[in-house]
Protein backbone atom coordinates (compact mmCIF):
# COMPACT_ATOMS: atom_id res chain seq x y z
CA UNK A 1 0.00 0.00 0.00
CA UNK A 2 2.35 2.03 0.94
CA UNK A 3 4.97 1.60 -2.12
CA UNK A 4 1.32 2.18 -4.32
CA UNK A 5 1.26 5.76 -2.58
CA UNK A 6 4.59 6.62 -2.98
CA UNK A 7 4.63 5.80 -6.71
CA UNK A 8 1.31 7.29 -7.56
CA UNK A 9 0.88 10.31 -5.03
CA UNK A 10 1.55 13.13 -7.26
CA UNK A 11 -0.74 11.76 -9.97
CA UNK A 12 -3.76 11.08 -7.46
CA UNK A 13 -3.07 14.71 -6.08
CA UNK A 14 -2.75 16.60 -9.27
CA UNK A 15 -3.43 14.49 -12.49
CA UNK A 16 -1.11 15.17 -15.39
CA UNK A 17 -0.95 18.30 -14.28
CA UNK A 18 2.22 20.36 -15.98
CA UNK A 19 2.15 18.24 -18.29
CA UNK A 20 -1.52 18.34 -19.04
CA UNK A 21 -4.73 18.85 -17.52
CA UNK A 22 -5.32 19.87 -13.84
CA UNK A 23 -6.95 16.42 -12.36
CA UNK A 24 -7.11 14.89 -9.10
CA UNK A 25 -7.89 15.47 -5.65
CA UNK A 26 -7.34 19.50 -6.57
CA UNK A 27 -10.14 19.40 -9.53
CA UNK A 28 -12.50 17.81 -6.99
CA UNK A 29 -12.12 20.21 -4.29
CA UNK A 30 -11.92 23.37 -7.03
CA UNK A 31 -15.52 21.79 -8.97
CA UNK A 32 -16.97 21.40 -4.96
CA UNK A 33 -15.79 24.88 -4.19
CA UNK A 34 -17.30 26.43 -7.58
CA UNK A 35 -20.21 24.54 -7.16
CA UNK A 36 -21.12 25.33 -3.78
CA UNK A 37 -20.48 29.12 -4.40
CA UNK A 38 -21.85 29.48 -7.78
CA UNK A 39 -25.57 27.79 -6.37
CA UNK A 40 -25.42 29.67 -3.17
CA UNK A 41 -27.28 32.80 -5.03
CA UNK A 42 -29.13 30.54 -7.13
CA UNK A 43 -29.96 28.36 -3.30
CA UNK A 44 -30.70 31.79 -2.14
CA UNK A 45 -33.00 33.29 -4.27
CA UNK A 46 -34.69 30.21 -5.06
CA UNK A 47 -35.57 29.33 -1.53
CA UNK A 48 -37.31 32.95 -0.80
CA UNK A 49 -39.11 32.22 -4.15
CA UNK A 50 -40.38 28.24 -2.81
CA UNK A 51 -42.22 30.84 0.17
CA UNK A 52 -42.77 33.51 -1.07
CA UNK A 53 -46.45 35.00 -0.92
CA UNK A 54 -46.82 34.97 -4.98
CA UNK A 55 -48.26 31.76 -6.03
CA UNK A 56 -46.83 32.72 -9.69
CA UNK A 57 -42.98 32.58 -8.42
CA UNK A 58 -44.10 29.75 -5.82
CA UNK A 59 -45.03 27.38 -8.17
CA UNK A 60 -42.69 26.84 -10.91
CA UNK A 61 -39.91 27.02 -8.49
CA UNK A 62 -41.67 24.39 -6.09
CA UNK A 63 -41.79 22.16 -9.51
CA UNK A 64 -38.58 22.12 -10.69
CA UNK A 65 -37.20 22.14 -6.78
CA UNK A 66 -39.08 18.84 -7.01
CA UNK A 67 -38.10 17.68 -10.18
CA UNK A 68 -34.31 17.96 -9.80
CA UNK A 69 -34.68 16.46 -5.71
CA UNK A 70 -36.76 13.64 -7.39
CA UNK A 71 -33.97 12.65 -10.49
CA UNK A 72 -30.87 11.07 -9.83
CA UNK A 73 -27.48 13.75 -10.48
CA UNK A 74 -26.44 11.45 -12.82
CA UNK A 75 -29.48 11.92 -14.66
CA UNK A 76 -28.67 15.85 -14.96
CA UNK A 77 -25.16 14.79 -15.41
CA UNK A 78 -26.51 13.29 -18.75
CA UNK A 79 -28.83 15.97 -19.73
CA UNK A 80 -26.37 18.42 -19.76
CA UNK A 81 -23.90 16.29 -21.44
CA UNK A 82 -25.84 15.30 -24.45
CA UNK A 83 -27.85 18.94 -24.65
CA UNK A 84 -25.61 21.66 -23.65
CA UNK A 85 -23.79 20.87 -27.27
CA UNK A 86 -27.08 20.55 -29.06
CA UNK A 87 -27.87 23.90 -27.66
CA UNK A 88 -25.11 25.76 -27.58
CA UNK A 89 -23.58 24.55 -30.87
CA UNK A 90 -20.32 23.28 -29.67
CA UNK A 91 -19.30 20.37 -27.49
CA UNK A 92 -19.01 22.10 -23.78
CA UNK A 93 -15.65 20.05 -21.94
CA UNK A 94 -16.21 17.60 -18.98
CA UNK A 95 -15.58 20.41 -16.08
CA UNK A 96 -18.08 22.99 -16.94
CA UNK A 97 -20.58 20.23 -17.76
CA UNK A 98 -20.00 18.48 -14.22
CA UNK A 99 -19.93 22.33 -12.68
CA UNK A 100 -23.22 23.20 -14.51
CA UNK A 101 -25.07 20.02 -13.83
CA UNK A 102 -23.90 20.09 -9.61
CA UNK A 103 -24.81 24.13 -9.47
CA UNK A 104 -28.10 23.15 -10.86
CA UNK A 105 -28.59 20.51 -8.38
CA UNK A 106 -27.42 22.01 -4.95
CA UNK A 107 -29.13 24.85 -6.03
CA UNK A 108 -32.21 22.72 -5.69
CA UNK A 109 -31.06 21.20 -2.17
CA UNK A 110 -29.75 24.59 -1.00
CA UNK A 111 -33.13 26.07 -1.84
CA UNK A 112 -34.65 23.73 0.86
CA UNK A 113 -32.02 24.97 3.56
CA UNK A 114 -32.89 28.36 2.87
CA UNK A 115 -36.34 27.77 3.13
CA UNK A 116 -36.13 25.85 6.54
CA UNK A 117 -33.91 28.29 7.78
CA UNK A 118 -36.55 30.95 6.96
CA UNK A 119 -39.34 29.00 8.39
CA UNK A 120 -37.70 28.14 11.39
CA UNK A 121 -37.21 31.67 12.41
CA UNK A 122 -40.52 33.04 14.30
CA UNK A 123 -42.98 34.65 12.65
CA UNK A 124 -42.84 37.65 14.65
CA UNK A 125 -39.78 38.77 13.04
CA UNK A 126 -41.06 39.49 9.65
CA UNK A 127 -44.48 41.14 10.97
CA UNK A 128 -42.03 43.14 13.55
CA UNK A 129 -40.30 44.03 10.47
CA UNK A 130 -42.75 45.09 8.49
CA UNK A 131 -44.72 47.29 11.26
CA UNK A 132 -41.65 49.17 11.51
CA UNK A 133 -42.05 49.97 8.29
CA UNK A 134 -39.52 47.91 6.09
CA UNK A 135 -40.73 46.54 2.69
CA UNK A 136 -41.25 43.03 2.17
CA UNK A 137 -37.45 43.01 0.40
CA UNK A 138 -35.90 45.33 2.66
CA UNK A 139 -37.31 43.45 5.34
CA UNK A 140 -35.96 39.82 4.20
CA UNK A 141 -32.80 41.55 3.63
CA UNK A 142 -31.78 42.69 6.66
CA UNK A 143 -33.86 41.13 9.31
CA UNK A 144 -35.30 37.53 7.98
CA UNK A 145 -31.89 36.67 5.57
CA UNK A 146 -29.13 37.64 8.12
CA UNK A 147 -30.75 34.89 11.08
CA UNK A 148 -31.98 32.26 8.72
CA UNK A 149 -28.20 32.19 7.13
CA UNK A 150 -26.51 31.53 10.46
CA UNK A 151 -28.83 29.35 11.53
CA UNK A 152 -28.34 27.13 8.75
CA UNK A 153 -24.85 27.20 8.42
CA UNK A 154 -24.49 23.92 9.62
CA UNK A 155 -26.52 22.47 6.88
CA UNK A 156 -24.38 24.70 4.06
CA UNK A 157 -21.38 22.63 5.78
CA UNK A 158 -22.74 19.59 5.40
CA UNK A 159 -24.51 20.07 1.43
CA UNK A 160 -20.31 20.76 1.12
CA UNK A 161 -19.80 17.36 1.82
CA UNK A 162 -21.87 16.18 -0.19
CA UNK A 163 -21.37 18.33 -2.89
CA UNK A 164 -17.58 16.96 -2.71
CA UNK A 165 -19.18 13.43 -2.66
CA UNK A 166 -21.22 14.43 -5.85
CA UNK A 167 -17.98 15.54 -8.21
CA UNK A 168 -17.30 11.37 -8.00
CA UNK A 169 -19.92 11.06 -10.87
CA UNK A 170 -17.55 13.23 -12.67
CA UNK A 171 -16.06 9.65 -13.28
CA UNK A 172 -19.30 8.81 -15.65
CA UNK A 173 -18.07 11.34 -18.08
CA UNK A 174 -14.42 11.09 -18.24
CA UNK A 175 -13.97 14.06 -15.84
CA UNK A 176 -10.46 13.61 -14.21
CA UNK A 177 -11.16 14.13 -11.43
CA UNK A 178 -10.04 12.03 -7.72
CA UNK A 179 -12.25 9.11 -8.73
CA UNK A 180 -11.34 8.54 -12.40
CA UNK A 181 -7.28 8.97 -11.35
CA UNK A 182 -7.95 6.46 -9.19
CA UNK A 183 -9.45 3.92 -11.77
CA UNK A 184 -6.62 5.01 -13.82
CA UNK A 185 -4.28 3.99 -11.71
CA UNK A 186 -6.01 0.53 -10.97
CA UNK A 187 -5.75 -0.33 -14.36
CA UNK A 188 -2.04 0.52 -14.32
CA UNK A 189 -1.38 -1.49 -11.27
CA UNK A 190 -4.10 -4.02 -12.06
CA UNK A 191 -3.37 -6.35 -9.19
CA UNK A 192 -4.38 -4.74 -5.98
CA UNK A 193 -8.00 -3.15 -6.43
CA UNK A 194 -8.71 -3.36 -3.25
CA UNK A 195 -5.77 -1.20 -1.89
CA UNK A 196 -6.33 1.41 -4.28
CA UNK A 197 -9.88 2.23 -3.69
CA UNK A 198 -9.34 1.83 -0.31
CA UNK A 199 -6.63 4.19 -0.66
CA UNK A 200 -9.23 6.36 -2.58
CA UNK A 201 -11.93 5.51 0.13
CA UNK A 202 -9.71 6.75 2.78
CA UNK A 203 -8.96 10.01 1.31
CA UNK A 204 -12.98 11.09 0.36
CA UNK A 205 -12.94 10.03 4.33
CA UNK A 206 -10.26 12.72 5.90
CA UNK A 207 -11.76 15.13 3.53
CA UNK A 208 -15.63 14.43 4.62
CA UNK A 209 -15.11 13.47 8.36
CA UNK A 210 -12.87 16.73 9.02
CA UNK A 211 -15.58 19.19 7.38
CA UNK A 212 -18.42 17.02 9.36
CA UNK A 213 -16.69 17.66 12.57
CA UNK A 214 -16.64 21.19 11.56
CA UNK A 215 -20.08 21.17 10.80
CA UNK A 216 -20.68 19.63 13.82
CA UNK A 217 -18.61 21.89 16.00
CA UNK A 218 -20.23 25.14 14.57
CA UNK A 219 -23.95 23.85 15.65
CA UNK A 220 -22.27 22.99 19.22
CA UNK A 221 -20.55 26.86 19.21
CA UNK A 222 -24.05 28.71 17.79
CA UNK A 223 -25.92 26.65 20.27
CA UNK A 224 -23.67 27.63 23.57
CA UNK A 225 -24.30 31.25 22.17
CA UNK A 226 -28.05 30.64 22.01
CA UNK A 227 -28.29 31.35 18.34
CA UNK A 228 -29.41 27.28 17.44
CA UNK A 229 -32.36 25.83 17.35
CA UNK A 230 -33.79 25.26 21.17
CA UNK A 231 -33.67 21.84 22.29
CA UNK A 232 -35.71 19.72 25.05
CA UNK A 233 -33.83 16.98 27.44
CA UNK A 234 -33.96 13.74 25.25
CA UNK A 235 -34.45 10.35 26.18
CA UNK A 236 -31.21 8.38 25.82
CA UNK A 237 -27.70 9.22 25.27
CA UNK B 1 -33.05 17.97 -34.15
CA UNK B 2 -35.60 15.48 -34.82
CA UNK B 3 -39.01 14.94 -33.75
CA UNK B 4 -39.40 12.94 -30.27
CA UNK B 5 -40.40 9.60 -31.31
CA UNK B 6 -42.84 8.28 -28.76
CA UNK B 7 -43.63 5.04 -30.58
CA UNK B 8 -39.65 4.03 -30.22
CA UNK B 9 -40.61 4.08 -26.05
CA UNK B 10 -44.06 2.63 -26.46
CA UNK B 11 -42.85 -1.14 -28.46
CA UNK B 12 -40.12 -2.65 -30.11
CA UNK B 13 -36.93 -3.45 -29.02
CA UNK B 14 -35.55 -0.35 -27.10
CA UNK B 15 -38.79 -0.45 -24.94
CA UNK B 16 -38.16 -3.86 -23.95
CA UNK B 17 -34.55 -2.82 -22.94
CA UNK B 18 -35.73 0.88 -21.01
CA UNK B 19 -38.85 -1.34 -19.69
CA UNK B 20 -36.06 -4.31 -18.56
CA UNK B 21 -33.78 -1.10 -17.05
CA UNK B 22 -36.78 0.28 -15.08
CA UNK B 23 -37.21 -3.28 -13.30
CA UNK B 24 -34.14 -4.28 -12.41
CA UNK B 25 -33.47 -0.70 -11.29
CA UNK B 26 -36.94 -1.47 -9.09
CA UNK B 27 -35.37 -4.36 -8.00
CA UNK B 28 -32.21 -3.17 -6.38
CA UNK B 29 -34.23 -0.50 -5.00
CA UNK B 30 -36.02 -3.60 -3.23
CA UNK B 31 -33.31 -5.52 -2.30
CA UNK B 32 -31.20 -3.03 -0.91
CA UNK B 33 -34.11 -2.01 1.34
CA UNK B 34 -33.77 -5.02 2.64
CA UNK B 35 -30.13 -5.00 3.71
CA UNK B 36 -29.98 -1.09 4.80
CA UNK B 37 -33.28 -1.21 7.14
CA UNK B 38 -32.30 -4.31 9.53
CA UNK B 39 -28.79 -3.17 9.23
CA UNK B 40 -29.39 0.24 10.04
CA UNK B 41 -31.30 -1.01 12.66
CA UNK B 42 -28.78 -2.57 14.42
CA UNK B 43 -26.29 0.04 14.11
CA UNK B 44 -28.75 2.65 15.62
CA UNK B 45 -29.09 0.33 18.60
CA UNK B 46 -25.27 -0.34 18.91
CA UNK B 47 -25.27 3.86 19.02
CA UNK B 48 -27.30 4.03 21.51
CA UNK B 49 -26.65 1.07 23.73
CA UNK B 50 -24.92 1.68 27.24
CA UNK B 51 -21.61 0.02 26.37
CA UNK B 52 -19.15 1.93 25.42
CA UNK B 53 -17.51 0.14 22.99
CA UNK B 54 -20.93 -1.07 20.60
CA UNK B 55 -21.30 2.87 20.58
CA UNK B 56 -18.13 3.40 19.39
CA UNK B 57 -18.29 0.58 16.28
CA UNK B 58 -21.70 2.58 15.65
CA UNK B 59 -20.07 6.17 15.48
CA UNK B 60 -17.72 4.76 13.17
CA UNK B 61 -19.45 2.78 11.06
CA UNK B 62 -21.91 5.60 10.57
CA UNK B 63 -19.27 8.62 9.86
CA UNK B 64 -17.08 6.24 7.65
CA UNK B 65 -19.50 4.80 5.45
CA UNK B 66 -21.19 8.74 4.85
CA UNK B 67 -17.69 10.30 4.13
CA UNK B 68 -17.22 8.36 1.39
CA UNK B 69 -19.11 8.75 -1.99
CA UNK B 70 -21.34 5.81 -3.08
CA UNK B 71 -19.48 5.71 -6.65
CA UNK B 72 -16.27 4.65 -4.63
CA UNK B 73 -18.34 2.14 -2.49
CA UNK B 74 -19.46 0.68 -5.72
CA UNK B 75 -16.06 0.76 -7.22
CA UNK B 76 -14.79 -0.50 -3.90
CA UNK B 77 -17.20 -3.54 -3.27
CA UNK B 78 -17.02 -4.37 -7.20
CA UNK B 79 -13.52 -4.34 -8.34
CA UNK B 80 -11.80 -4.40 -4.59
CA UNK B 81 -13.70 -6.55 -2.23
CA UNK B 82 -14.19 -9.94 -4.80
CA UNK B 83 -9.84 -9.83 -4.71
CA UNK B 84 -10.57 -10.12 -0.81
CA UNK B 85 -12.36 -13.51 -0.68
CA UNK B 86 -11.01 -17.05 -0.55
CA UNK B 87 -10.83 -18.35 -4.20
CA UNK B 88 -14.41 -20.81 -3.73
CA UNK B 89 -16.44 -17.78 -2.77
CA UNK B 90 -14.95 -15.62 -5.54
CA UNK B 91 -15.72 -18.54 -8.17
CA UNK B 92 -19.39 -18.49 -6.60
CA UNK B 93 -20.19 -14.95 -6.76
CA UNK B 94 -18.42 -14.47 -10.39
CA UNK B 95 -21.01 -17.32 -11.40
CA UNK B 96 -23.62 -15.31 -10.52
CA UNK B 97 -24.89 -11.75 -11.92
CA UNK B 98 -21.69 -10.22 -9.92
CA UNK B 99 -22.73 -6.51 -10.91
CA UNK B 100 -26.32 -6.67 -9.67
CA UNK B 101 -25.16 -8.74 -6.36
CA UNK B 102 -21.93 -5.84 -5.72
CA UNK B 103 -24.27 -2.77 -6.57
CA UNK B 104 -27.30 -4.02 -4.37
CA UNK B 105 -24.62 -4.80 -1.49
CA UNK B 106 -22.77 -1.34 -1.84
CA UNK B 107 -26.09 0.68 -1.86
CA UNK B 108 -27.70 -1.30 1.22
CA UNK B 109 -24.66 -0.63 3.49
CA UNK B 110 -24.44 2.57 2.43
CA UNK B 111 -27.91 3.97 3.10
CA UNK B 112 -27.67 1.52 6.38
CA UNK B 113 -25.28 4.57 7.52
CA UNK B 114 -27.82 7.15 6.97
CA UNK B 115 -30.99 4.81 8.41
CA UNK B 116 -29.06 4.51 11.57
CA UNK B 117 -28.64 8.30 11.81
CA UNK B 118 -32.32 8.72 11.33
CA UNK B 119 -33.89 5.85 13.58
CA UNK B 120 -31.14 7.18 16.32
CA UNK B 121 -32.34 10.74 15.84
CA UNK B 122 -36.08 9.48 16.01
CA UNK B 123 -35.86 7.37 19.31
CA UNK B 124 -33.74 10.68 20.76
CA UNK B 125 -36.33 13.38 19.81
CA UNK B 126 -38.98 12.01 22.36
CA UNK B 127 -38.48 13.90 25.64
CA UNK B 128 -37.50 12.73 28.54
CA UNK B 129 -39.89 13.33 30.44
CA UNK B 130 -42.35 10.77 28.61
CA UNK B 131 -39.91 8.01 30.17
CA UNK B 132 -39.07 9.70 33.31
CA UNK B 133 -43.12 10.06 33.76
CA UNK B 134 -43.92 6.14 32.65
CA UNK B 135 -41.38 4.79 34.97
CA UNK B 136 -43.03 6.97 37.56
CA UNK B 137 -46.90 5.28 36.51
CA UNK B 138 -45.05 2.06 37.50
CA UNK B 139 -44.27 0.92 34.21
CA UNK B 140 -41.02 -1.39 33.54
CA UNK B 141 -38.35 -0.10 31.37
CA UNK B 142 -39.35 -2.31 28.56
CA UNK B 143 -42.45 -1.75 28.93
CA UNK B 144 -42.02 1.91 28.80
CA UNK B 145 -39.87 1.45 25.71
CA UNK B 146 -42.81 -0.36 23.68
CA UNK B 147 -45.84 1.36 24.79
CA UNK B 148 -44.66 4.89 25.42
CA UNK B 149 -41.18 5.59 23.56
CA UNK B 150 -41.19 3.81 20.82
CA UNK B 151 -45.24 4.67 19.07
CA UNK B 152 -43.44 8.66 19.52
CA UNK B 153 -40.09 7.61 18.16
CA UNK B 154 -41.62 5.93 14.70
CA UNK B 155 -43.43 9.29 13.74
CA UNK B 156 -40.06 10.84 13.85
CA UNK B 157 -38.65 8.52 12.00
CA UNK B 158 -40.84 7.21 9.43
CA UNK B 159 -40.92 10.12 7.27
CA UNK B 160 -37.03 10.54 7.07
CA UNK B 161 -36.84 6.98 6.58
CA UNK B 162 -38.90 7.18 3.83
CA UNK B 163 -36.35 9.84 2.25
CA UNK B 164 -33.31 7.96 2.87
CA UNK B 165 -35.68 5.23 0.41
CA UNK B 166 -35.99 8.18 -2.18
CA UNK B 167 -32.26 8.23 -1.99
CA UNK B 168 -31.75 4.91 -2.37
CA UNK B 169 -33.45 4.71 -5.20
CA UNK B 170 -31.59 7.62 -6.95
CA UNK B 171 -28.33 5.95 -6.07
CA UNK B 172 -29.80 2.86 -8.12
CA UNK B 173 -28.34 4.79 -11.08
CA UNK B 174 -25.12 5.14 -9.96
CA UNK B 175 -25.04 1.35 -10.29
CA UNK B 176 -24.48 1.89 -13.78
CA UNK B 177 -20.63 2.83 -13.28
CA UNK B 178 -19.81 -1.21 -12.75
CA UNK B 179 -22.37 -1.72 -15.61
CA UNK B 180 -25.00 -3.31 -13.67
CA UNK B 181 -28.41 -3.18 -16.09
CA UNK B 182 -30.49 -0.81 -14.20
CA UNK B 183 -32.61 1.90 -15.89
CA UNK B 184 -29.27 4.52 -16.38
CA UNK B 185 -27.51 1.80 -18.01
CA UNK B 186 -30.21 0.79 -20.24
CA UNK B 187 -30.72 4.59 -21.57
CA UNK B 188 -26.93 4.35 -22.07
CA UNK B 189 -27.35 1.13 -24.47
CA UNK B 190 -29.82 2.62 -26.21
CA UNK B 191 -28.57 6.16 -27.17
CA UNK B 192 -25.94 4.40 -28.28
CA UNK B 193 -27.63 2.24 -30.29
CA UNK B 194 -30.11 4.21 -31.81
CA UNK B 195 -28.43 7.98 -31.56
CA UNK B 196 -31.92 8.85 -29.74
CA UNK B 197 -30.57 10.48 -26.46
CA UNK B 198 -33.95 12.98 -25.98
CA UNK B 199 -36.05 9.80 -25.94
CA UNK B 200 -34.11 7.26 -23.88
CA UNK B 201 -33.34 9.97 -21.25
CA UNK B 202 -37.04 11.36 -21.31
CA UNK B 203 -38.00 7.67 -20.43
CA UNK B 204 -35.40 7.21 -17.63
CA UNK B 205 -35.73 11.20 -16.41
CA UNK B 206 -39.55 10.23 -16.07
CA UNK B 207 -39.35 6.78 -14.92
CA UNK B 208 -37.05 8.02 -11.59
CA UNK B 209 -39.58 11.05 -11.21
CA UNK B 210 -42.43 8.81 -11.30
CA UNK B 211 -40.97 6.25 -8.34
CA UNK B 212 -39.38 9.34 -6.40
CA UNK B 213 -43.01 11.34 -6.35
CA UNK B 214 -44.71 8.32 -5.17
CA UNK B 215 -41.91 8.17 -2.35
CA UNK B 216 -42.60 11.85 -1.43
CA UNK B 217 -46.14 11.29 -1.15
CA UNK B 218 -46.32 8.74 1.00
CA UNK B 219 -43.74 10.37 3.35
CA UNK B 220 -46.39 14.10 2.93
CA UNK B 221 -49.02 11.27 3.84
CA UNK B 222 -47.81 9.71 6.79
CA UNK B 223 -46.87 12.86 8.43
CA UNK B 224 -50.86 13.74 7.54
CA UNK B 225 -52.02 10.89 8.88
CA UNK B 226 -49.75 10.51 11.99
CA UNK B 227 -49.08 13.99 13.10
CA UNK B 228 -46.12 14.45 15.43
CA UNK B 229 -47.85 15.17 18.76
CA UNK B 230 -46.34 18.10 20.42
CA UNK B 231 -46.37 18.37 24.55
Amino acid sequence: MLELIQTYWLYFLVGQYPNGPLGGLVLTLILAVMGLLLSLPLGLLLGMARISPWRIVRWPVTALVYVVRGTPLLMVVFWAYFFLPSVTGHKTDQFWTMLIALVIFDAAYLAEIVRAGIQGLPKGQMECARSLGLSYFKAMRTVILPQAMRNSLPSLVNQFISTIKETSLGYIIGLAEVTFIATQINSLVFTKPAQVFGILGLTYFVLCFGLSRFAFWIEKRLERKGLGSRRVEKVAA
Amino acid sequence: MTTFDVQMLLSGQYHDMLVAGFKMSLQYLFYAFWIALPLGLVIALCRLSPFKALRWIGATYVEVIRSIPLLAHMLFWYFGVPELLPAAWKEALYAGPVESICAVVALGVYTAAYMAEDIRSGIRAVPAVQMEASRALGLTYMRTMRLVILPQALRFTVPPLISQTLNMWKGTSIATVIGAAEMMYQAGQVESQSFRSFEAFAFASVAYLAVSLVITFAAIWFQHRYPVRTM
